[in-house]
């Protein structure tokens, strides 16, 4: 997408994002509630009609809504119902019907965990039970680009560590992932690249890691003599390490806590989205 | 509803030929879902079938011996079960699925719009055939009343009529803001249109204000209609202007429709 806008009366939600994801990548859009996340990926899905630049996905522009790209990608909505009466075999053999190439319903309900609950009606099923559904019901046309909008919010840990697992399993299958989320963890543990956004602008792009390395100092922290927690920061911390190390052998003291921190990707997210 | 763009088809040659999803068979499906969803739905079937026939079934002992009355009672709850299964039950449906994400979640599939609302269709016409079949047969078994007059007058105006009070009752879920006030909103308009139609259809004394505004609405029109052509047998030719009415409706109720469609909830 390149210089993506959308606007609501006056208020402009997205100011002009350009990402361009690669096939095969899991890409993040990390940022604050509000930050414009959601109206993205929407005008990506073709739920919604861009105001201005240009947007391409998987070669065609979603505001057509072909039905030939809605047979290559997948949607997990932010809040998506179901009928209350269905149970989860009979929707994804529905859903799978809408499909050309769409996979097996028996190993859908196996990735998703469902399983034991296939035929309970879905009223009957819990939150986390549903949003394996909505997982599942976006997978089963075995699309090549998924969307995946706050996937776990509301998910208490463990259901976290299983969204994720599958999350990873969908990479390892060689999908294209473009996933929103509020977690920073979320954004970490998955996302091949991620993009800060706030404010519908993106503040800053690229792998988790060399986001965190690039941004600032190394941090090193201990605590001294008077029990005070000190904290300093430096872009040469062998120096500094030099300097403090020897310093405190030459008092006979001990650097109690002695810690050598890289910044972290929160740590840049916190700089990055604090109000200036 | 913008307009969608069906893939291109691919050719008998290749690999995706065949297993390629069909607009009619796609539909055919959605019909066969909703049909399950609703007789799993005690609520929905219950108000959509029982009600009426309970209203017809009471009513009925209650008039018993007088045919008069029961000539025009039994056309009365066909239209009101017209209304009740169009209008009322799509209505329902449609917040319900709005409010709830279904609607935005089929959205964001393949399925084709036409598709989608082909089943949805089909689904409410099935409870209207199924409904007056029942109403015939009733009027036939328990209320002196013969098998209807004129069979093709019967059966368009409950086409015209289905397809009137669906439209109206897609187009009137636009107005209803989030499904705990569904009910309220639908009986807003449902007993009153229902009232002032049985009202004006039954006696002959009703004020000339209170007949020009029941022969405006599509319900009197439809019971007339349904009148001539169950009880009395008279053709179409006798009542054009109450199909008229009810066209009307359906064009205004259809324009509606289509132009407010909302596939979400305007709370997100």
């Amino acid at each position: 997408m390149h210089d993506l806008r959308k606007r609501y009366g006056d208020y402009e939600a997205v100011r002009g994002i350009d990402i361009t994801v690669q096939r095969g990548e899991v890409f993040g859009l990390l940022g604050p509630n509000g930050a414009g996340k959601t109206t993205t990926v929407e005008i990506l899905e073709g739920y919604r009609t861009r105001t201005g630049g240009e947007v391409s996905v998987l070669g065609q522009d979603p505001a057509r809504r072909s039905i030939e790209l809605r047979r290559r990608i997948g949607i997990v909505l932010q809040s998506g119902g179901i009928y209350s009466h269905i149970t989860p075999r009979e929707a994804l053999r529905h859903w799978a019907s809408f499909y050309p190439h769409p996979r097996d319903v028996e190993e859908v309900l196996d990735l998703a965990g469902l399983q034991a609950k296939a035929d309970e009606r879905s009223r009957k099923l819990s939150g986390g039970q549903l949003r394996r559904l909505d997982f599942a019901l976006a997978l089963v046309g075995d699309p090549e680009l998924i969307f995946l909008d706050e996937p776990t919010t509301g998910f208490d840990p463990e259901a976290r560590r299983a969204a994720w697992e599958t999350v990873r399993s969908l990479r390892a299958l060689g999908k294209t992932i473009l996933l929103t989320t509020h977690y920073l963890e979320e954004a970490q543990a998955l996302a091949d690249r991620v993009a800060i956004v706030k404010d519908g602008r993106v503040l800053a792009i690229g792998p988790p890691r060399e986001l965190g390395a690039g941004a600032a100092h190394y941090r090193v922290a201990y605590r001294d003599s008077a029990g005070e927690l000190v904290e300093r920061e430096t872009d040469d911390p062998t120096g500094l390490l030099h300097e403090l190390t020897g310093e405190a052998l030459a008092r006979g003291e001990q650097l109690e806590e002695l810690t050598v921190g890289r910044p972290t990707l929160e740590d840049v997210y916190l700089e990055l989205t604090a109000d200036a | 509803m913008p307009d969608e763009t069906i893939g291109t088809v691919e050719g008998p040659g290749s690999p995706a030929f065949g297993r390629l999803r069909h607009p009619v068979a796609l539909t055919w499906r959605q019909y066969r879902l909703e049909r399950k969803m609703f007789w799993r739905n005690p609520s929905a079937a219950f108000f959509n079938f029982a009600l009426p026939l309970l209203f017809l079934a009471g009513a009925g002992a209650a008039l018993s011996g007088n045919q008069h009355q029961l000539n025009r009672l039994v056309p009365m709850i066909a239209g009101m079960s017209v209304m009740s299964t169009t209008f009322t039950a799509l209505a329902y449906n449609i917040v319900f699925l709005r409010e709830r994400g279904v609607l935005k979640r089929i959205r964001g599939t393949p399925l084709p719009t036409i598709s989608y609302f082909g089943g949805v269709a089909a689904n409410a016409v099935t409870n209207t055939a199924l409904q007056i079949t029942i109403i015939v047969l009733a009027g036939r078994a328990f209320f002196g009343i013969g098998w209807p007059g004129h069979w093709g007058a019967l059966i368009v105006f409950v086409v015209v009529g289905v397809v009137s009070f669906a439209a109206l009752g897609v187009a009137f879920a636009h107005a209803i803001p989030n499904f705990e006030s569904t009910a309220a909103y639908v009986n807003a308009v449902f007993l009153p249109v229902v009232a002032i139609s049985f009202y004006v259809f039954d006696s002959s004394s009703a004020p000339g204000f209170v007949r020009t505004i029941a022969e405006a609405l599509p319900l009197k029109p439809l019971i007339d209609g349904l009148s001539a052509a169950m009880v009395s047998g008279a053709g179409l030719g006798s009542h054009l202007d109450a199909l008229a009415v009810i066209a009307l409706w359906g064009v205004f109720g259809l324009y509606l429709a289509v132009r407010g469609f909302s596939w979400e909830s305007s709370r997100t």
